[in-house]
């Protein structure tokens, strides 16, 4: 059987997820329910998102820093504006997926290192969103708490969602011809604009999809928890980021991969409820979500060997 | 043009010129009397940026993808735990500051494996390594807030002729980190894996060496930082470190050091600490919320950036 290297890169991360996850009812046969499935997987929805528009920031050689506080942004507009007035709300959001385009556009223009646009944009978001809900507060809008908490027969809301995700993105990074010129920036840019496409176009698009994605978290996060707070999502930066390396993509190269982001997202989120189940302190659990993090990189290292090895013969 | 050609050799000069700028305004702003309290304030404040900034430069110096973010959860640990083994005792003030380089010691060493032996991005390495030294510090920091020393905690918190303790000690580290950035062959090895490691390998540079040494020298600056800090403000938090991340990488670039790697600068980073201090103590003072210091102090990094990049793109 031959398998595509894309294959072969997906096979680590789906396989780190079903041990943890056997791990988990192996120890917790109460978690293999509707509501138990449900419980483990609700507030991975939201980082799976992030996860989606790092991703496709990182497809384009590029890496965003800001993916937390604008998501905690987002959640502070859909939280007060899109729940109060929704006209106003959606012109707010439209204006931040606007200011995405722009940053993309900039960056390459000033041929200026993303990390730090970014890191600047980060303060500016978070002051935003300080601006907006100074305390927390808010209420979720009706329709994203209703999507939220939906209960879809025979599978779980998270679930389907996570299924959903993956499926669209996948087609969009993977299926499009969109995506292909995404990546193919990311791969090489030169030829690309040789061949006759606007970089500065297709940055601008790349950017403006992770703003938009990046929102669907904000929403997604509020329809969960109800309300809002100016620093409710500052640790999706570091998440999105190992999310997406968790998943196979890489940070150079236009190689990314959808669904082994959202794959990613779940394991990430998995972890947490994983070492909760084996007791673990919780004054260790960041500390083992670094371990895993590590140990799954390693054992990609061994398979890309393999992999050589395999060629090279 | 000698003096165009000065100023583009002396990026420094921007950040100092803006400091001195902001210092005005917001001196004149409380009539003259404040100027010296904001002066000793800004120094002392700007000094902890000046430790970890150093440490990151000298990271980021190495080139495209090198950076440290393990410098929060560094300061972290380091305090807590020297402040936990010095015990308030003022005999144990140099064990002290010797567990907490070695604890520096340990941290860029292990980064560094990551880094080679995982072939993980330097990001990933430092991100996943904090995690865990997170972990090892919320776990130490259990019960009761120690006090540092009392020698050390009145060391930390005095000044000589009135310049603070702990700026001196940064302007020492900044005149080393000099010497070694500037006359040292190592310094020398780190711009050349910068520009270009090909090169470097190519021309017989122990690439692998500087890298780790580096790595090393950073995690041993947040250390001392932190171990200062806690000193500093009578105790180490779990949240002590948590600015400095995007402080030390903020004012590497707005001091002027390539973020490409390969030409980095010291007095730079000086600039660029006072410069961040003053922007949010100005601020403060016109009477700005929080989210509009916050908004302006992110304008602000993105617009020396653009202004930064303009001038290497003219060259």
């Amino acid at each position: 059987m031959k398998l595509s290297s894309g294959t072969v890169r997906l096979i680590i991360p789906a396989a780190s997820l079903v041990l943890l996850l056997a791990a988990v009812f192996y120890m917790q046969p109460r978690a293999m329910s509707y509501t138990g499935l449900n419980l483990l997987f609700n507030l991975a929805v939201p980082i799976a998102l992030a996860t989606i528009a790092q991703m496709l920031i990182m497809s384009v050689n590029d890496l965003d820093l800001s993916m937390g506080t604008f998501v905690s942004f987002c959640a502070c507009v859909t939280a007060t504006f899109l729940q109060t007035s929704p006209g106003l709300g959606i012109l707010i959001l439209l204006g931040a997926i606007a200011a995405y385009a722009v940053i993309g556009v900039v960056i390459h223009i000033r041929d200026l290192p993303s990390i730090v646009v970014t890191l600047g944009m980060s303060f500016v978001w978070g002051g935003l969103a300080v601006l907006i809900l100074p305390s927390p507060g808010g209420t979720a809008p009706g329709w994203a708490r209703w999507v939220m908490t939906a209960k879809p027969p025979l599978v779980p809301v998270a679930i389907v969602a996570s299924i959903l995700i993956a499926a669209v993105t996948h087609y969009i990074v993977m299926r499009s011809s969109f995506g292909v010129l995404m990546r193919g920036v990311g791969g090489n840019d030169r030829s690309v604009e040789r061949a006759g496409w606007s970089v500065i176009g297709i940055r601008a698009a790349t950017y403006a999809l992770a703003g938009f994605f990046a929102i669907l978290a904000g929403i997604a996060l509020v329809g969960l928890t109800t309300s809002a707070d100016a620093n409710i999502a500052l640790r999706y930066t570091l998440l999105s980021i190992a999310g997406v390396i968790l998943g196979g993509g890489q940070f150079v190269g236009g190689k990314v991969s959808p669904i082994g982001a959202v794959i990613g997202a779940l394991t990430l989120t998995l972890a947490g409820s994983f070492l909760s189940f084996m007791r673990i302190s919780p004054d260790w659990q960041i500390g083992a979500q670094g371990a895993i993090l590590i140990v799954v990189l390693a054992l990609r290292l061994a398979l890309n060997r393999l992999e050589k090895r395999e060629k090279s013969q | 043009m000698t003096l165009h050609r000065f100023l583009m050799a002396k990026p420094w000069i921007w950040s100092f010129a803006a400091t001195i700028i902001v210092w005005i305004v917001t001196v004149l702003f409380t009539g003259g009397a404040s100027s010296f309290g904001l002066s000793q304030a800004a120094l002392t404040f700007a000094a902890f940026s000046v430790v970890v900034g150093i440490g990151q430069m000298f990271v980021i110096t190495l080139g495209p993808g090198n950076i440290d973010l393990s410098v929060p959860a560094t300061m972290t640990l380091s305090g807590t735990l020297a402040l936990k083994l010095m015990d308030v005792q003022d005999g144990m003030i140099v064990v002290g500051l010797v567990a907490s380089i070695g604890i520096g010691l340990i941290i860029g060493l292990g980064n560094y494996v990551l880094i080679k032996a995982l072939r993980i991005p330097p990001i990933i390495a430092t991100l996943s390594m904090s995690f865990i030294v997170q972990s090892v510090a919320i776990w130490s920091n259990r019960g009761l807030r120690i006090k540092p020393p009392e020698t050390l905690a009145s060391f930390a918190t005095s000044g000589l002729f009135g310049i603070p303790n702990v700026a001196l000690v940064a302007l020492i580290l900044s005149v080393l980190a000099w010497v070694l950035l500037e006359k040292s062959i190592y310094g020398r090895w780190i711009s050349a894996i910068g520009q270009s490691t090909f090169a470097a390998r190519m021309a017989g540079i122990p690439v692998d060496g500087t890298r780790l040494v580096t790595y090393m020298l950073c995690a041993v600056l947040a250390s001392v930082c932190g171990y200062l800090l806690a000193s500093f403000s009578g105790g180490a938090a779990l949240n002590m470190g948590s600015e400095y991340l995007l402080m030390s990488i903020a004012v590497v670039v707005i001091g002027g050091t390539a973020v490409a790697g390969g030409n980095s600068n010291i007095p730079g980073i000086w600039g660029a600490s006072l410069f961040m201090f003053l922007v949010v103590s100005m601020l403060n003072t016109y009477g700005f919320g929080a989210g509009f210091r916050l908004i302006l102090t992110g304008l602000i990094i993105i617009a020396v950036i653009l202004l930064a990049g303009g001038r290497q793109s003219l060259r």
